[in-house]
C-alpha cells in the first residue's frame, strides 16, 4: 500500500503525468477497443475504484471534498465520459462508413421533426431535470465562505479561480505576459480562427476521427491535456508556494524546493564558450533571439517539405503559416516544460531590462 | 387522461385563451407551426428541425444546459442582488446574513454551483461542436460568436468570483488581475511599457495601467468591488445576452442544428 502510494505520488508529478497522459492519448486513439462500451466501463470502474480506495487517504480526502473541489472532480468524469461518447461515436460512424454504411446522423437526418412538440417538450424536460439536480446539489452541499477577505494575509497557496489554473501552471515556465497575455489571447483568436484554418470539408455534422483525425488529435491535445489536465493539476496536485504535491502528501507550507534555473545566455556563453556574459543585453540573447525565429520561421519550411506537404498544399501558403505560428507557439509550452525538467531551463530570451522573457 | 385532456381542451375555446394564444391547440399542423411562430420566445426554432439534429446522444444537449443555467443565474442572482451591498463594509456580512437569516436561503448555493456548472457545460458544449465539426461552413461565424461567449461566461465567473469579499474572492482575484499588470506596453510591468515614457516620466506606471484601470485602485479594494459588481450585475449579462439572441437566431439561419450533407 504504501509503496503504491509512493508511486502514484511520484507519477503525478507534472514532468511524469503529463508525458504519460500524452502517451495514453496517442495509443488510445489508435487503439478502437479503447473507445468501446467494454472499454470505456473498465476505464470508468478503474477510476471509480481509485477514487474510491484513495478517499480512505485524509490527505487526498481533504482537497477532494472541499466543496469548491467538487465541481472539479464532476469536470474529471463529466470530460472523461464525454471524450469517450464522442470517439465512440466517433469510432463507430468510421466503422459504418468502411462497411458502405451511412453514419448514424445521416441515416436520420432527412427526416424533419416538429419544433413542437418534440424539441419545446426536450427542452422542457431538460429544463426541470436540471433545476431539480441544481437544487439537490445546493440544499446538501453549502457554499463556502472564508475568512474576510484581508490585504495584509495573503493565503499559501492563492489560486486563480479553477478555470484559469491552467494559465497560472503556465507562470512556472513563462512570465506574466506570455502565460496571462498573449496564450490565453492566442488561444481565443486560434479557437476563432479554426473554421478559416481548417479546409478540410469533411466531417461535418457527425461524430468521426478518421475522416478528421489531425484535427481532431489536436484538438485533443490541446483541450484534455493542456487545458483540462493543467485545471485538475492545478487544482488538486499545486500546494503551498504553488510547489507540486503527490494526492496522498500532506500540503506542507514549510516545504522548500531548491529552485537553480538557468537562462540560455548562460548556458551558451558560460558553460560551453566559457568567456563569460557579454554585457550588452542584444548580444548576450543573441543566440536565444536567433533559436526563437529560427524556430518560427524555419519549422513551417520544413515541416511544410516533410510531413505537412498535404496541408501546405490544401491550405495555401498563408493559411498554412498562420496555422503553424498557432500550432508552434502551442506546442512551445510542453517544448518549454521539457527543457525545464531536463536542464533547469528558464528563460531561452531573457532581458529582463525590458520585462521581456522567453 | 381522456378525462384531463378534454378538461384542458375546454380552456381553448374561451375568449381568454384565445385572447393569449390566438391559435387553437398545436395538434394540427398548422397549429404547431403557428405555436412556435407566434410566440416571442419560441420564435427563434425554425419550425421543423432535423431528427439527428435534436437527439441527446449528437447534441449532449450542452447549449441547452448552458442557456438554463444563465437564467438559473440571472434569476437567482436578481433575489441575491436585494440583499448584497457592493461595498467593502458590508459585504462579507451581507453573504452571512444570506445564509443565517434569510428563510429557504439556498439562493446563494445555487449562484455559485450553477456558475460552476456553467462554465463546465459551455467548455462541453464547445468541445462537442468540435467534435461534430459544426464550426465548419457555414457556421463558422457562429463559432465565433460561440468562442466570444466562452470568454464571457469566464468573465462573469470572474468578476461574480470576488463579490463575497472573503479571503478566497480577493486573493483569486489578486492573482488573476496580476496578469493585467503584464500586457505588453499597457501593463506596468509589460514588455515596451518603458517606451511609453516623455524623459524619465514614464506614461504607464502602477496608477495608470492596465491592471489599475481593471481594479479601480494599485490593489484589490473597495474601487475594484464595485467595478466587478457592476460589470458582473449589468455589463457582461446585457452583452452576453445580446450575443446569445445572435447565436441561437444565427443556428437557425444557418442551416438549424448542423447534420450530415
Amino acid at each position: 500500500m504504501e509503496f503504491v502510494q509512493t508511486a502514484i505520488n511520484t507519477l503525478a508529478d507534472p514532468k511524469f503525468l503529463l508525458p504519460i497522459a500524452l502517451l495514453m492519448l496517442i495509443i488510445s486513439l489508435r487503439t478502437p477497443a479503447f473507445w468501446s462500451t467494454k472499454g470505456g466501463l473498465v476505464a470508468l470502474s478503474l477510476i471509480l475504484a481509485f477514487f474510491a480506495v484513495s478517499m480512505l487517504n485524509p490527505n487526498f480526502r481533504k482537497i477532494v471534498t472541499k466543496p469548491d473541489n467538487v465541481p472539479i472532480v464532476m469536470l474529471i468524469f463529466l470530460v472523461g465520459f464525454f471524450v469517450w461518447l464522442a470517439m465512440h461515436q466517433g469510432f463507430e460512424n468510421d466503422r459504418r462508413t468502411e462497411q458502405g454504411l451511412p453514419s448514424k446522423e445521416k441515416e436520420v437526418t432527412n427526416d424533419k421533426v416538429w419544433v413542437w412538440p418534440d424539441l419545446v417538450y426536450t427542452e422542457f424536460i431538460s429544463t426541470v431535470i436540471f433545476g431539480a439536480v441544481m437544487v439537490i446539489w445546493s440544499v446538501f452541499l453549502k457554499a463556502p465562505l472564508e475568512e474576510p477577505a484581508n490585504p495584509s494575509l495573503a493565503p499559501n497557496p492563492s489560486k486563480a479561480p479553477w478555470y484559469f489554473l491552467g494559465l497560472q501552471e503556465m507562470l512556472v515556465y513563462y512570465d506574466p505576459w506570455i502565460a496571462g497575455v498573449l496564450l490565453p489571447g492566442l488561444i481565443i483568436v486560434g479557437l476563432m480562427a479554426t473554421p478559416f484554418l481548417d479546409v478540410n470539408p469533411k466531417g461535418n455534422g457527425y461524430f468521426t476521427f478518421k475522416d478528421r483525425k489531425y484535427e481532431i488529435t489536436v484538438f485533443l491535445f490541446g483541450f484534455v491535456i493542456l487545458w483540462v489536465l493543467l485545471i485538475i493539476l492545478g487544482t488538486f496536485l499545486r500546494g503551498p508556494n504553488w510547489n507540486f504535491f503527490g494526492p496522498y502528501e500532506y500540503w506542507d507550507p514549510h516545504y522548500l524546493i531548491p529552485l537553480n534555473n538557468v537562462n540560455l545566455s548562460e548556458f551558451f556563453y558560460v558553460k560551453w564558450l566559457g568567456t563569460g556574459l557579454p554585457s550588452n543585453w542584444f548580444l548576450r540573447e543573441l543566440p536565444g533571439i536567433i533559436l526563437v525565429i529560427l524556430y518560427l520561421t524555419v519549422t513551417p519550411l520544413v515541416f511544410a517539405r516533410m510531413w505537412f506537404k498535404k496541408f501546405f498544399l490544401s491550405m495555401g501558403a498563408i493559411r498554412y503559416q498562420i496555422m503553424m505560428f498557432l500550432l508552434l507557439c502551442m506546442f512551445s509550452l510542453p517544448i518549454k516544460m521539457v527543457l525545464r525538467w531536463t536542464f533547469n531551463l528558464k528563460y531561452i530570451v531573457a532581458i529582463p531590462e525590458y520585462f521581456f522573457n522567453i | 387522461m381522456g378525462k384531463i385532456k378534454d378538461f384542458l381542451d375546454s380552456f381553448s375555446g374561451t375568449q381568454v385563451w384565445k385572447s393569449i394564444v390566438r391559435h387553437g391547440i398545436p395538434r394540427t399542423d398548422r397549429n404547431r407551426a403557428l405555436a412556435v411562430l407566434s410566440n416571442v420566445f419560441l420564435h427563434l426554432h425554425p419550425i421543423k428541425v432535423r431528427k439527428s439534429g435534436i437527439k441527446l446522444q449528437y447534441t449532449w444537449c450542452m447549449g441547452g444546459v448552458t442557456f438554463f443555467l444563465f437564467l438559473l443565474e440571472t434569476f437567482t442572482g436578481l433575489l441575491l442582488m436585494f440583499y448584497y451591498r457592493p461595498t467593502v463594509e458590508y459585504a462579507y456580512v451581507d453573504i452571512i446574513d444570506l445564509a443565517e437569516q434569510v428563510p429557504l436561503g439556498v439562493m446563494r448555493e445555487l449562484h455559485r454551483w450553477g456558475a460552476h456548472a456553467m462554465v463546465i457545460s459551455v467548455m462541453l458544449h464547445m468541445f462537442r461542436v468540435f467534435m461534430t465539426g459544426s464550426y465548419k461552413p457555414p457556421r463558422e461565424f457562429n463559432w465565433g460568436i460561440g468562442v466570444v461567449l466562452l470568454v464571457l461566461t469566464f468573465l462573469l465567473s470572474f468578476t461574480g468570483y470576488l463579490l463575497p469579499w472573503d479571503q478566497l474572492a480577493m486573493w483569486a482575484i489578486t492573482v488573476g488581475s496580476n496578469m493585467a499588470r503584464a500586457t505588453p506596453m499597457l501593463g506596468n510591468e509589460g514588455p515596451g511599457s518603458a517606451l511609453l515614457s516623455i524623459g524619465d516620466i514614464r506614461l504607464v506606471h502602477a496608477g495608470d495601467d492596465a491592471r489599475f484601470f481593471l481594479l479601480a485602485g494599485k490593489v484589490v479594494g473597495a474601487g475594484a468591488l464595485l467595478r466587478f459588481y457592476v460589470l458582473h450585475c449589468v455589463a457582461i449579462p446585457i452583452v452576453a445576452g445580446t450575443l446569445m439572441a445572435v447565436h441561437f437566431w444565427r443556428v437557425r439561419k444557418d442551416g438549424g442544428i448542423s447534420g450530415p450533407l
